[in-house]
């Protein structure tokens, strides 16, 4: 399968997107700010329909709706949580305004269906160099911000008094969640992308309560669900969105009966 | 219910006495000459002039939103004074962190938070620097001052168990830990009673005060309630009313002193077991658990 030029682009493509989404992933389930990833991939489709709309590439449009939002919603008030109401209130309305650009665009159904549910195959050699070119400094600059990232998502006003500047902070990962959100979208679309960023984390933090560890089987079962969800696919006239989805919640579950079986284990006399 | 042991409470106030005379020559660790403190342009409170010694166990009190916190946020260099001088270990008010460790009031880890209790006391050594120091993790220094925190508050049984899963009071052994593992020389506890039950506080309460004797801390505490305290205290500074005052406790829990201090008719209580109760200043000024 190999063989086929757009299948080596979307293996690429899809390496480096797991490794992105599965480490930042981490850190948008401790911060608890798995609501606001949904948000950007839903911010970013407006940005991505508008910018078909003026006729220039979807993927700048994306990247410029999401690292704006979250970097709003980083600055939104300064706490990690509780901020539901209004990213859910800002969400509704860029999707609105998504529907309008379509409708503004004759014979756009397609690219907006990519966009919503993801296209990997559709990916091509230059794709794959924008996605290597924004993979990288969103893993560098989350090794940099590792150690107050994790202080400040257990408890705010501990890291702040440690003199953690917890609101530039909390921007700083919302504008590389926004990063890491827009490569993600390429793969899942703007819909699934829970799949990639939140699924492998929420697992990983189940299996293993050492921060690195947990990081490092994030981004394993990310890049899991990617290529068993790509070769699958190759074999199968279904599309690549529903295999790495299912792949991904079929772990989970599998994770939450076994952490229920062991508790019940656990609490069994002995 | 079992109230207090008796031994915690039944003593008259001042035992801490013998405590205070070994460090009444020692220099000061915080020292506040008429301090004032507010947000904006309003005061909180103004005029507190005290100084608390090297090494004592001293306690703020006072009624809810008196400004107790924000006497802490001033000790940490996180508000300015409104006026006046504030001055810790001799020099400026500075961050949590080597010299001055520090546990936030009404910590609540997220029940599903999934980091360990090595992790987190781990954080309290270097939790505010940048970048991904691979090799000083390796380091067994760092290992060492990790285990020897953890060790000191009694928490190596629970200390891999992740923090969410955690009692209050193992969450609190662990947050002391977290302020303890810089070695440093004042420890700043806000509240850190506040969530726990009648003796989780008495276990936390003798916890501090025999790793402040060990270290030679001078221990800052915050507290709703004196009577948990009471037997260990050099220095009560009194929050209420806009102003601040400071002394032994058998001075200053008096119904004459506060009565004075405040120009109000305040009432000191005691009752049988030698509990206090402060009324007059507010009526959820002192008691002794809540619930």
């Amino acid at each position: 399968m190999l063989r086929y030029d757009f299948m080596v682009h979307a293996f690429q493509a899809g390496t480096v997107v797991a490794i992105v989404a599965g480490v930042i992933g981490y850190f948008v389930v401790i911060r608890g700010s798995a609501f606001a990833a949904h948000a950007l991939s839903h911010i970013g489709f407006a940005g991505a329909t508008g910018a078909v709309v003026l006729g220039v590439s979807p993927v700048l449009g994306l990247l410029a709706f999401t690292v704006g939002s979250g970097a709003a919603i980083g600055a939104l008030g300064g706490r990690v949580r509780g901020r539901d109401v209004t990213i859910g209130i800002v969400l509704a309305w860029t999707l609105g305004l998504g529907v309008l650009f379509i409708s503004l665009y004759t014979g756009y159904a397609t690219e907006a269906y990519a966009l919503l549910f993801g296209e990997i195959l559709g990916i091509s050699a230059r794709d794959v160099q924008v996605v290597v070119l924004a993979g990288i400094p969103t893993v560098v600059a989350l090794a940099a911000l590792y150690r107050p990232l994790l202080f400040s998502s257990v408890d705010e006003n501990l890291a702040a008094a440690r003199g953690v500047p917890v609101t530039a902070l909390s921007i700083a990962f919302m504008a590389v969640l926004a990063l890491a959100v827009t490569e993600a979208v390429q793969v899942v679309g703007v819909l699934l992308i829970f799949a990639l960023v939140v699924t492998p984390a929420a697992v990983a933090v189940r299996w293993t309560h050492r921060p690195a560890a947990a990081i490092a089987v994030s981004a394993a079962l990310a890049l899991a669900f990617t290529w068993l969800g790509l070769t699958i696919a190759f074999f199968s006239p279904h599309p690549v969105s529903f295999f790495i989805t299912s792949l991904a919640f079929g772990t989970y579950l599998l994770a939450r009966l076994a952490g229920a079986l062991r508790h019940r284990l656990a609490r069994a006399p002995a | 219910m079992t109230g207090p042991r008796p031994s915690a409470t039944a003593r008259p106030p001042g035992p801490g006495a013998a405590h205070a005379r070994q460090t009444a020559a020692a220099p000061a660790a915080i020292v506040a000459t008429d301090l004032a403190a507010g947000y904006g342009g309003r005061t909180i409170w103004s005029g507190a002039t005290f100084s608390i010694p090297a090494g004592a166990f001293a306690a703020v009190l006072g009624p809810n939103g008196a400004g107790k916190s924000t006497l802490v946020k001033l000790l940490l260099g996180l508000l300015p004074p409104g006026a006046g001088h504030l001055e810790v270990l001799g020099g400026r008010p500075r961050r949590a962190g080597a010299e001055i460790g520090y546990v936030a009031q009404g910590v609540a880890f997220d029940p599903d938070l999934s980091v360990r209790g090595v992790d987190f006391v781990g954080l309290g050594l270097d939790g505010h620097r940048w970048g991904l120091p691979l090799l000083s993790w390796m380091r067994p220094e760092r290992r060492r001052a990790i285990a020897g925190a953890i060790e000191a508050v009694g928490a190596a049984p629970y200390a891999d168990r992740p923090m969410g899963r955690l009692s209050g009071g193992e969450q609190q052994r662990l947050l002391l830990a977290q302020a303890l593992v810089g070695r440093p020389r004042v420890l700043l506890l806000d509240e850190p009673l506040s969530n726990l039950d009648v003796r989780s506080q008495a276990a936390i309460v003798a916890l501090i005060r025999d790793v402040a004797r060990v270290q030679g801390l001078t221990v800052v505490m915050v507290a709703h309630d004196v009577n948990p305290l009471l037997p260990l205290l050099d220095l009560v500074v009194y929050v209420a009313h806009g102003g601040v005052a400071a002394g032994p406790p058998h001075e200053i829990i008096t119904s004459e002193s506060l009565s004075r201090i405040y120009s109000a008719p305040v009432e000191v209580v005691r009752d049988r077991r030698g509990r206090v109760f402060v009324v007059g200043l507010e009526e959820e000024v002192s008691h002794p658990h809540a619930g």
